[in-house]
């Protein structure tokens, strides 16, 4: 992203719309401009600001007047009066930014939409996460502090000398050189995203060394981690496996996202695979 | 992208925070899925949700690529519901934002009569999603628990800031701007309403509840932090 100063008028909406505060008034320029090193190319400033499109000069013009008379300029906060922010074409590996953080846009660089995959959300068609079996969704960067590839990296080597297989159709392990080992692609290591996601799938028995794993790697990382844990509940609804350990690691469990179970396969094609396997 | 899951507050916050969504399995059941998607919102619709979205185009209230100066005056902050649903033309994830309890488990009921065959998730509090399944007469299937935050949690804001922020999962609304209508609100430069408004544009799949925001504004109001 860039934004042009010829249209900029330095009102400062945008220095607070930034999600990872990249965008400050240069006082050499008297122009709002990106820190690139960490600006993340999410979009939040092009895409969630209105735009408008007055003439630059005439609103330099009447904001110096009414600094001059300590009036404040009070603009809509959400609003950019010049239209100034105008789309970077993108090269790799800084297009991986933006596959990362817009959430508009499907993973150009992997070929995978979202940062994730459908995890539990589909589950019930999927059957992704069956009974007895743990998908943690380990996030990094969220919410607002971002992440370095590299810093992924860490925690992604740590689980795989662990022995944990990736979810294979996740966006961070289409970036990996080696999935055995969980090395990330050395040209994206120095990008940094706004969140990102590592999906791993374990037999319950091992939730607790999972999680103390990610705990010892978050001590290293200068990031925070957000760590979702899927299960299957059993058919009369309850899940009272994998809440309790979570529990006796001194977690409150707060929220959930519940999947209801009213998925059912519908495309022929799967239709006919899944009454070939019935039948084998 | 579990965008909805990790909003920051405990059970209790999330008394007036309900989003059910649905969603297609690729390869499975995405195929002529964009009218099931439409229906899915159109029964949200009867049931008065605060927000709709699809996670291609946005929700229910969108900034706009032309906006008139003069709109400063008189902004228009009514959600456009319709237009959502309208707008849904691929497969995506289809969502709906309720302020009670009853209306999701009104449309969790609606949902499963209709039997669209797309999975259909809830996202809030634990006991707030057994109570939808409980009155549709499902059982809940699978459960995506929400750990909240670790790591370096020095670098967040506090927590009045990381609930209405962490409404959107993308993390399009910045903390700053969070913030910021904090402060708005407590000079009284700007209505919770209006506040809440500004913050609900930058969301780019329509999850953000902005009666949540609204109240949580009101909260924060007479808060020093």
């Amino acid at each position: 992203m860039k934004i042009n100063p010829d249209k900029c008028v330095a009102c400062g909406n945008c220095t607070y719309v930034c999600p990872m505060g990249a965008i400050y008034i240069d006082p050499k320029i008297k122009r709002a401009t990106i820190d690139r090193d960490e600006c993340v190319e999410c979009y939040a400033c092009f895409n969630g600001m209105s735009q408008e499109h007055m003439n630059p000069t005439l609103v330099r013009g009447l904001r110096k007047v009414f600094s001059i008379m300590r009036l404040r300029f009070d603009p809509e906060p959400d609003v950019c009066p010049t239209a100034a922010f105008e789309p970077d074409e993108l090269a790799w590996p800084r297009v991986v930014r933006r596959a990362f953080s817009d959430p508009r846009v499907p993973h150009e660089s992997t070929g995978v939409e979202g940062r994730g995959t459908e995890e539990v959300k589909t589950n019930d068609i999927s059957g992704r996460v069956k009974t007895g079996e743990v998908g943690f969704t380990i996030e990094f960067g969220r919410p607002g502090v971002g992440v370095w590839m590299r810093e992924i990296q860490d925690m992604a080597w740590t689980l795989a000398k662990a022995g944990v297989a990736f979810e294979k159709r996740n966006p961070i392990t289409s970036l990996m050189t080696d999935v055995n080992t969980g090395t990330l692609r050395t040209d994206i290591l120095n990008e940094k995203v706004m969140s990102a996601i590592l999906e791993i799938k374990v037999p319950v028995s091992r939730t607790e060394e999972i999680i103390r794993l990610v705990w010892d790697v978050e001590k290293r990382i200068d990031t925070v981690v957000a760590l979702g844990v899927g299960t299957r509940c059993d058919e009369a609804g309850n899940e009272t496996i994998v809440a309790p350990v979570l529990e006796r690691l001194g977690y409150k469990l707060e929220r959930a996202k519940t999947n209801v179970g009213l998925g059912r396969i519908t495309n022929p094609s799967a239709q006919e695979a899944q009454m070939e396997t019935v039948a084998r | 992208m579990t965008n909805t899951l990790h909003r920051f507050g405990d059970a209790e916050s999330f008394r007036d925070d309900y989003v059910v969504f649905a969603i297609a399995c690729r390869g499975k059941n995405d195929e002529g899925s964009v009218p099931k998607l439409r229906k899915f919102l159109e029964l949200a619709l009867k049931h008065k949700p605060v927000n709709l979205g699809d996670a291609r185009h946005g929700g229910a209230l969108r900034s706009s690529r032309n906006l008139n100066p003069l709109s400063h005056w008189n902004r228009d902050d009514k959600p456009d519901f319709q237009a959502v649903i309208d707008g849904l033309d691929t497969t995506t994830t289809a969502a709906a934002v309720f302020d009670n309890l009853e209306a999701a488990e009104a449309l969790t009921r609606d949902v499963r009569d209709a039997d669209l065959g797309l999975s259909v998730n809830i996202s809030t509090s634990i006991t707030g999603a057994e109570a939808c399944c409980h009155a549709a007469g499902i059982p809940r299937h699978s459960a995506g628990y929400s750990l909240g935050f670790e790591g370096k949690t020095e670098h967040l804001p506090n927590s009045d800031v990381l609930k209405i922020s962490t409404m959107c999962g993308h993390g399009m609304v910045s903390t700053s701007l969070a913030k910021k209508m904090i402060d708005w609100v407590k000079e009284g430069r700007r209505t919770p309403e209006q506040a809440s408004a500004y913050l609900t544009r930058f969301c780019s799949c329509g999850v953000f509840n902005p009666a949540r925001a609204e109240r949580l504004l009101e909260e924060a109001r007479g808060r020093s932090r």
